[in-house]
């Protein structure tokens, strides 16, 4: 779980909707942040084994942190948080179908 | 949309902004691409934007970072942010993508300072929401002013006790400190030790911010062995042996981390010759004393050529400056050496402290050979196990442990497990690092869609006039 740090306030703080929920998010923050800051910690389920995943590298380095944003594929963490915004868990594609 | 540069500079950190100023000094066009939203690198990310709570918990190493950023606004470099660059041609050109808009710019010298990524920590768990890296943590105080309330760090490193201090101070007290380097480790950096006293002043600091850890009460274990992150399906505890004992803790976040390592993706991407660097345990390009590549229009600087740290980054993006002027001709080479001279010596003198470093806090067996059942290709959940099956059927290097099970061509393409295969390829197959080799990279570097790619206009060549 997190928190703001000490003295850290949440000024201009904004919300955008996450699987329809409101979330709430201050200037600068990116969709991962915020999301982690709304206790937020499953963002997808891998392909492979549908296993639990959530940001690990906050650099857009892993991709742990995929979601749908207005109907695009981004990395959260690279991801600005804008007021309004719809975001959405990547739906899980089983790779069986695949085979 | 197919501008000319003399100078391109890929990343805005340390190395980069330095190696931009440098060379807008002597007058070359120069344009600067990074993929933040503002200027500052991994140390100085989003200085610029930093709120007095964050400012005081972040200290004052990382505010040094606004005087640069401040001189970065004030000259004349064109820094674009945002951009990610997805391509690097052997000539220069370089495309990247803004907000899926693609674009191509082409640069007669090309300075690489695309800093370091932190060593893959892979343990049993590790995978499961709530274990993240300590970069990561770090880098969510300095973006969104927030701090994990039940974390452990885990592993070893200059920057997990930095972090550990940061968490303190932000009033989000780590419940404990789970360190992997052993006494062993210790006394075997000590013979490093007489010329690491040059860089004192950044050994006090490293003691500083242990007593600092220690007066909050914060508790460490060392060597510590056996190390798993444990829940359904998120984190809530983590267990390890330290001193012969088990332990138990419960958590929310583990926060890993083993050391940074230069990221190599563009630099592979082009065909630069790497070698493995025994001492940090990771792949790093060749490069002469002046960050000079093995392809004459590149040059690399910072922790992309090397892990030095931050100061050794600025300085070496200066060096790597004055090579570009000197390659375009706007420097005679006489004057490139004498400006650099009295840098290259502050440089050396910088990174005496590493080899003390390096032997202090190696990465331990647990991440350097893990245990079969260990995920270590976050992107296909390809197990150590596996790639030490592909070794029994023949595999002899990572290109070919793609076409057995799939390692590194996931949507990270190879940025995490890349080092972890090729380390365990070499034990199993006795062959050196360099022998077993790197996955090869292709463009584009980071997955783009095809409206991205359809969005770049193919480079024209200029008109002949007739
Ligand atoms: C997460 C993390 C946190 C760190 N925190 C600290 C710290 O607090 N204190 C400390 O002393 N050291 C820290 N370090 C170590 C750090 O590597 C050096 O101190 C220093 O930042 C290195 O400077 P640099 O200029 O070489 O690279 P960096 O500062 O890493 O800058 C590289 C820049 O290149 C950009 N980039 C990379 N690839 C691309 C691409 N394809 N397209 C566009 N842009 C790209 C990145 O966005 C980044 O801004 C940290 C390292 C990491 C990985
Ligand atoms: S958390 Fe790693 S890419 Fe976003």
């Amino acid at each position: 779980m997190f928190k703001l740090m000490e003295g850290e306030d949440a000024q201009g703080s904004f919300t955008f909707l996450f699987e329809g929920q409101p979330i709430s998010a201050t200037p600068g923050m990116s969709v991962a942040a915020a999301l982690l800051a709304a206790d937020v910690s499953i963002f997808r389920q891998t392909p492979v084994s549908q296993s639990a995943r959530g940001p690990f590298c906050m650099m857009g380095a892993c991709y742990d942190c995929l979601v749908y944003v207005d109907g695009m594929n981004v990395q959260a963490c690279m991801t600005k948080a804008r007021d309004g915004m719809k975001v959405t868990r990547v739906p899980v594609i089983n790779e069986d179908i695949e085979t | 949309m197919n501008d000319q540069f003399d100078i391109i500079v890929i990343g805005a950190g340390p190395a980069g902004i330095s190696a931009a100023l440098e060379a807008d000094h002597h007058g070359a066009s120069v344009c600067l691409l990074d993929e933040q939203a503002s200027a500052g690198g991994q140390i100085y990310r989003n200085v610029s934007q930093s709120t007095p709570a964050r400012t005081k918990v972040l200290g004052s190493d990382y505010l040094k970072g606004e005087q640069l950023v401040r001189d970065l606004r004030n000259s004349g470099v064109v820094h674009r942010t945002g951009v990610t660059v997805w391509k690097v041609g052997q000539d220069g050109t370089i495309a990247y993508s803004k907000e899926e808009f693609a674009t191509q710019i082409k640069g007669r010298h090309v300075i690489i300072a695309n800093g370091a990524t932190e060593r893959s920590t892979p343990l049993p768990g590790w995978t499961k929401p709530g274990a993240m890296t300590v970069g990561a943590a770090q880098i969510l105080m300095k973006s969104a002013g927030i701090v994990p309330t039940n974390a452990v760090l885990i592993g070893s490193g200059p920057l997990l006790y930095l972090v550990a201090q940061q968490l303190v101070t932000a009033g989000a007290p780590p419940k404990a400190l789970v360190e992997t380097q052993t006494k062993t480790d210790l006394l075997r950096a000590t013979r490093h030790l007489v010329p690491a006293l040059k860089g004192w002043k950044q050994l006090a600091k490293g003691l500083q911010l242990i007593a600092a850890i220690r007066m909050a009460g914060v508790p460490r274990f060392t060597g510590a062995t056996n190390i798993a992150i444990h829940g359904d399906e998120k984190v809530d505890r983590v267990s390890f042996e330290a001193n012969g004992k088990n332990h138990s803790i419960q958590v929310t976040s583990a926060l890993l981390h083993q050391g940074v390592v230069p990221n190599t993706q563009i630099t592979r991407s082009i065909g630069l010759k790497h070698i493995y660097s025994g001492q940090q345990h990771c792949f790093h390009p060749v490069t002469d004393l002046f960050g000079q590549s093995s392809n004459i229009v590149f040059s690399i600087a910072g922790d992309g050529a090397g892990i030095g740290g931050a100061k050794v980054a600025a300085l070496s993006g200066k060096i790597s400056a004055l090579n570009a002027v000197c390659q375009i001709g706007k420097i005679p080479k006489s004057k490139c050496e004498t400006l650099a001279a009295p840098i290259l010596k502050k440089r050396s003198a910088e990174l005496a402290i590493r080899p003390f470093l390096d032997a202090a806090y190696p990465p331990p067996a647990d991440v350097l050979r893990p245990a079969d059942e260990t995920i270590i290709c976050r992107c296909e959940e390809v197990t150590a196990g596996n790639i030490r099956r592909f070794a029994s059927l023949g595999c002899k290097g990572p290109n070919q442990a793609k076409s057995f099970g799939r390692p590194g061509m996931g949507p990270c393409q190879g940025r995490y497990c890349g080092l972890t295969v090729t380390q365990i390829l070499a034990q199993e197959t006795k062959q050196s690092h360099d022998v077993v080799g790197a996955y090869r990279i292709r463009a584009p570097l980071k997955p783009i869609t095809l409206k991205e790619l359809a969005s770049l206009e193919t480079p024209k060549e200029p008109e002949t006039v007739k």
